[in-house]
């Protein structure tokens, strides 16, 4: 767009290639380089209606993912995520039809995929129940052919259970049916562990979430992205800001929500959970509550998540290559 | 009948009667401090003027309330949740609500929801059962053990006073 304004605070340069193909999980050779993440704002979102405007999501993302892979198209990015005759799994995070990955959102990475060779079939977008789905804006579908919106209440968990320390459990069927899951989360705060964001969604991908909330969820959240079968397809994360909440979550509450009217994007989601900490943080300050440090409710998993045991990613702001935009 | 069969009779009477003493003995001691959801708090369609309310009500218990509030469960389960029921509504036709009934073991619990969330610039205290707070786009009370929250979808003019209409049709029916 050529009336965009971008600012950029740390440019990388060259584009990050994923491991296509070879399942690799960040960490593994990555970790002396900075993590890359992006943010794209768009001012303009939210015109003309109240409601965030279908074409300008679809901009938005273009602008997020070509910028992550310094891509001149599109499509191109998504070619780096998944190759054809893959499974692609959307693992969304619903909260209700004013707190989850918007359905404009959705439907544009289901395109982009498409473009990038995943038949239409192959991509399940999903969460834990159907009924969150449905409320979310989503109509479920499980026809041949089309894509797929499913809940793992309807198509199960697998019968033996895996583990990793602290943590055992039965994985989502859907998950296991995928080669690739792009992780959708959306910003919220968490009354428990402060902020939640990318790694907390693989909660719903398992059978027994509600038993992992001890302790501010440490050091469940990390152990759970470290058992395999999620690490290894866990390929990319689209965060959607575009309405966030930063008291009083994870549920939607209007009196603590604002529009942050952005996407936030990378692979590695310990510095996005990092990043979008530090955005919930600012809106607080702005808003004259105390820190979550203060509240009570310390981000502790983002350190176990980083230390050298579990190796997710970074939570040190300085190993993050951090590239905010403005377009509109 | 002999006397020794009389006595054997009486002793067996007196028996089963300290059995069924004893039994309802432990349902009252049982159901002492055990709140017990209401059934319907719900204001039928009509009944507040303007509000329609949705088909279905929908209850949960402190064990699958995570299915309700997916990761928001657990600060009530700490805090003494026996369940909730929630209901939709719809004001004239256009503006969409959700009413939550949260029904705690006691008093205290439903204070401890209320005071975790912090007045905003625009919320203001109402008087509605034993403390009420109304925001922009929802109102919150407590009533002894029962936290209620009712939040609209939706800004809209007039939506204050319609959203505690609404909190007060549910609070005359707890």
């Amino acid at each position: 767009m050529q009336n965009r304004r971008e600012f950029v605070k740390e440019m990388v340069a060259g584009a990050a290639v994923l491991g296509v193909g070879t399942k690799s999980a960040w960490g593994q050779g990555k970790a002396a380089e900075k993590s890359k993440v992006v943010i794209v704002r768009d001012a303009k979102l939210r015109t003309p209606g109240p409601a965030p405007d279908e074409t300008r999501v679809t901009a938005m993302l273009d602008h997020a993912m070509q910028s992550y892979f310094s891509a001149q198209n599109p499509v191109q990015p998504w070619k780096q995520v998944v190759r054809p005759g893959q499974v692609v799994g959307l693992k969304l995070n619903s909260l209700g039809r004013m707190l989850s990955p918007n359905v404009a959102l959705v439907t544009a990475i289901c395109e982009r995929l498409q473009q990038a060779g995943i038949k239409a079939g192959d991509i399940i977008v999903w969460d834990r129940g159907s009924r969150e789905l449905e409320t979310a804006g989503f109509k479920l579908s499980n026809a041949p052919g089309a894509v797929r919106f499913l809940g793992s209440d309807t198509e199960g968990y697998e019968e033996t259970a895996v583990s990793y320390g602290s943590v055992t459990t039965r994985l989502a069927k859907i998950l296991t049916r995928c080669d690739v899951l792009i992780n959708m989360p959306v910003l919220k705060n968490h009354n428990i562990i402060g902020v939640t964001m990318a790694m907390k969604n693989m909660y719903g991908v398992i059978n027994n979430p509600s038993t992992m909330h001890g302790s501010a969820c440490n050091p469940y959240i990390a152990d759970l992205n470290m058992i395999p079968q999620i690490r290894q397809r866990v390929r990319f994360t689209v965060g959607d800001m575009m309405t966030a909440v930063y008291e009083g979550g994870p549920s939607y509450r209007p009196e603590y929500a604002w529009n942050e009217d952005g996407l936030i994007v990378g692979e590695d989601q310990v510095a996005i959970d990092t990043i979008s900490a530090q955005i919930v943080e600012h809106k607080r300050a702005e808003k004259g509550l105390n820190t979550l440090q203060q509240k009570g409710t310390p981000l502790t998993y983002l350190a176990t998540a980083a230390d050298a045991q579990h190796k997710l990613g970074t939570n040190d702001p300085a190993r993050i290559a951090l590239i905010e935009q403005r377009i509109g | 009948m002999s006397v020794e069969r009389i006595v054997v009779m009486k002793k067996t009477l007196w028996r089963k009667g300290f059995a069924i003493a004893g039994l309802l003995a432990m349902v009252v001691v049982s159901g002492v401090g055990c709140k017990k959801k209401i059934a319907d708090p719900f204001p039928a369609s009509g009944a507040v003027a303007g509000w329609d309310k949705g088909d279905k009500t929908q209850s949960y218990d402190a064990t699958n309330l995570y299915e309700y509030i997916d990761g928001g469960a657990e600060q009530y389960i700490s805090a003494g949740v026996v369940g909730v029921s929630t209901s939709d509504y719809k004001f004239q036709g256009s503006l969409e609500a959700t009413a939550d009934v949260y029904t705690m073991k006691t008093a205290d619990g439903a204070k401890t929801i209320f005071d975790a969330d912090p007045p905003t610039a625009d919320s203001k205290s109402v008087q509605l059962g034993d403390a009420a707070r109304l925001y922009g786009q929802s109102v919150v009370f407590r009533k002894g053990p029962y936290l209620v929250r009712i939040t609209a979808f939706e800004a809209a003019p007039g939506e204050g006073d319609a959203l505690l209409a609404l909190a007060h049709g549910i609070e005359g029916k707890l």
